[in-house]
């Protein structure tokens, strides 16, 4: 894919929140360049306080940031009048941790409420809206109020909702925050489904790997303000390179439990992490590693994951053997493309 | 039953028909009362919703507006009503031509009514929920839509809750405005019945202010339940 398919291209974006009374700001977002490409799931990952959802309220600009460009759709958002902004903004739907739907009205009226003002005609109207309550399954729910529902159906409604006007780009702000796991799963396919189906582009904020994980393509990990570390699922997933990275996919695959336990157990001294993407060997690691150096390889612990149909790969081993033998077993395992990683106990908090 | 009434309110009795008995006194009353109900109501809500609309955090700040129109309510909110009804006897009578009697009364109860409705007004449609507005700018709606369709529309049950307890306040301020000369129930239970030692004629006007509090209040609990959901 090249640059030209960016549908969201955001540049040297910093957001400052300032109060009146003291001189002091707060900059939630720093100096961040984000691009999405047409069709992407792109996923932002971090901890509370991140900067995410600033960050992803200047793609629609109801954050207008302090510095930096935005283009999204081809347009310089910058440039608009107010009322070109409310069109653009059109394009751009947005789902959110706490539904954001309105009591006051059914599930059919919130669903049609983006519509207000809209050349439609009454019929066409709720043709389109029973065609939206279709597309996340909820025909039988148009005459409810969002307070007879459940936490998923009323997501569902607001994923109706925010597609209304036909966007081009859905902005999910921690939508399954709310939910419980198996709710949270359907979401996510439903939105994987409106890719597929619409070639709607979708922005996903979370701090949680595992949602990361079911759907998106690409992933960017944010951290006081600034993306820290950005690549492909497999990459990030396969190979995180900074601590927060790392402790993200940790908590997806379990791996710092592990090493807590084998922490406080004392089950080895010596641990080495193995993390590999893809088929690396015919044989498995451990077991080529015995053949050609003749290493006994501990596995303490392992995780193997599908990720868009690829092996992703984490392992905790303990090698029996001599110090020479290691050091060439690592350099083979690095010639494989496995990176190595030894831990040091020490570091390793116990809760 | 005519018996006990006439041996138990026989100043209710005498005092009963006519423009200055108690028919005419309750005309008197619900004609200050919606009359001022209904101006203080539209000046109050449009106060209440520029209030919201241009804070900080609004759809459209505008903090200077916000400061100055803010004291302003402040300031005429903390004018005791009797002391309201004299200070702007000329005001009114610009206005209605007369300060004596209901049409009198009428702009004092508006002047006081309206800044109290408006933080009413203000109170309700805060507690619309922060992230419905966010979803509503998000899908590209004007500020009028934001106004009438959001902030309108979800608010309404406590807009409803808001209107009724200032209707109730109302009704008070009309008591007291009637005191001074006002007519209505007020004057009938103070220079009637206080003053001419006719117990049974203030007790029965207080009765017939209560039973329309109780109605108003009733009114007003009855749409609620019927607006949320
Ligand atoms: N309107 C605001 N005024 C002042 N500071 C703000 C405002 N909005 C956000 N901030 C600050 O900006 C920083 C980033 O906030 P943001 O909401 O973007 O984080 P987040 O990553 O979305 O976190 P969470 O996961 O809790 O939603 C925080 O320090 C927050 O206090
Ligand atoms: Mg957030």
């Amino acid at each position: 894919m090249t640059e030209n398919n960016a549908i969201i291209k955001l540049r040297n974006i910093d957001v400052d929140f300032g109060s009146h009374s003291h001189e002091q700001t707060v900059r939630a977002v720093n100096q961040v360049d984000l691009t999405v490409q047409q069709g992407n799931i792109y996923g932002i990952i971090g901890y509370s306080g991140a900067g995410k959802s600033t960050l992803v309220r200047v793609i629609n600009l109801l954050q207008t940031p302090t510095h930096g460009t935005v283009h999204v759709n081809g347009q310089d958002l910058l440039q608009l009048s107010v009322a070109e902004l409310r069109q653009a903004r059109k394009k751009i739907g947005m789902i959110f941790q706490h539904f954001n739907l309105m009591e006051a009205r059914t599930v059919f009226s919130n669903v049609a409420f983006p519509l207000l003002g809209s050349k439609f005609t009454a019929k066409q109207r709720k043709q389109k809206v029973t065609h939206l309550l279709e597309l996340v399954g909820l025909s039988d729910k148009a005459t409810s109020y969002p307070s007879q529902l459940s936490g998923g159906q009323k997501q569902r409604v607001a994923i109706a909702r925010a597609l209304a006007n036909d966007p081009q780009i859905l902005i999910s702000d921690e939508a399954t925050s709310a939910l419980d796991p198996e709710t949270t799963t359907e979401i996510l396919n439903l939105l994987k489904y409106l890719n597929k189906k619409l070639q709607i582009t979708i922005v996903v904020i979370t701090h949680e790997m595992d949602a990361i994980k079911q759907i998106c393509q690409n992933v960017a990990v944010m951290d006081q303000g600034r993306i820290i570390e950005r690549g492909s699922l497999l990459q990030i997933f396969g190979h995180p390179q900074t601590k927060i990275a790392q402790q993200f996919v940790n908590s997806a695959t379990q791996l710092s439990s592990a090493l807590q336990e084998i922490k406080q157990s004392n089950l080895a001294t010596e641990v080495y992490q193995l993390n590999y993407v893809g088929q690396v060997t015919n044989d498995p690691i451990v077991i080529e590693l015995y053949k050609k150096f003749n290493l006994q390889a501990n596995i303490l612990f392992s995780n193997i994951e599908q990720l868009q149909a690829t092996t992703v790969g984490i392992m905790l081993v303990e090698f029996a053997g001599s110090k020479e033998d290691i050091v060439a077993a690592l350099a083979y395992l690095d010639q494989l493309g496995i990176s190595v990683q030894k831990i040091d106990l020490t570091q390793i908090e116990v809760h | 039953m005519q018996k006990i009434i006439n041996s138990w309110f026989p100043n209710v009795v005498v005092n009963w028909s006519g423009d200055n008995g108690f028919v005419g006194a309750i005309y008197q009353t619900l004609y200050m009362t919606f009359v001022s109900a209904l101006f203080a109501g539209i000046l109050g809500l449009i106060l209440g919703i520029i209030l919201v609309v241009i804070a900080d955090d609004g759809i459209l700040p505008h903090p200077r507006f916000y400061y100055c129109l803010d004291k302003i309510v402040n300031l005429v909110r903390s004018i005791p009503f009797v002391i309201l009804l004299a200070v702007i006897g000329p005001f009114t009578k610009l206005i209605v031509g007369q300060t004596i009697g209901p049409t009198g009364a009428l702009v004092p109860l508006i002047v006081g009514t309206a800044p109290f409705f408006a933080r009413q007004v203000q109170l309700a449609l805060l507690e619309v929920d922060p992230g419905v507005l966010e979803a509503a700018q998000a899908m590209g709606m004007t500020s009028w839509q934001i106004i009438y369709h959001v902030y309108l529309k979800e608010g309404l049950p406590e807009l409803v809750r808001s209107g009724t307890l200032t209707l109730i306040s109302l009704i008070g301020l009309t008591a007291m405005a009637g005191a001074v000369g006002g007519g209505g129930l007020g004057n009938m239970a103070i220079a009637v019945g206080y003053q001419r030692f006719q117990n049974d004629v203030t007790f029965v006007a207080m009765i017939l202010i209560l039973v329309l509090v109780f109605i108003v209040q009733g009114l007003g609990d009855w749409l609620i339940r019927r607006l949320k959901h």
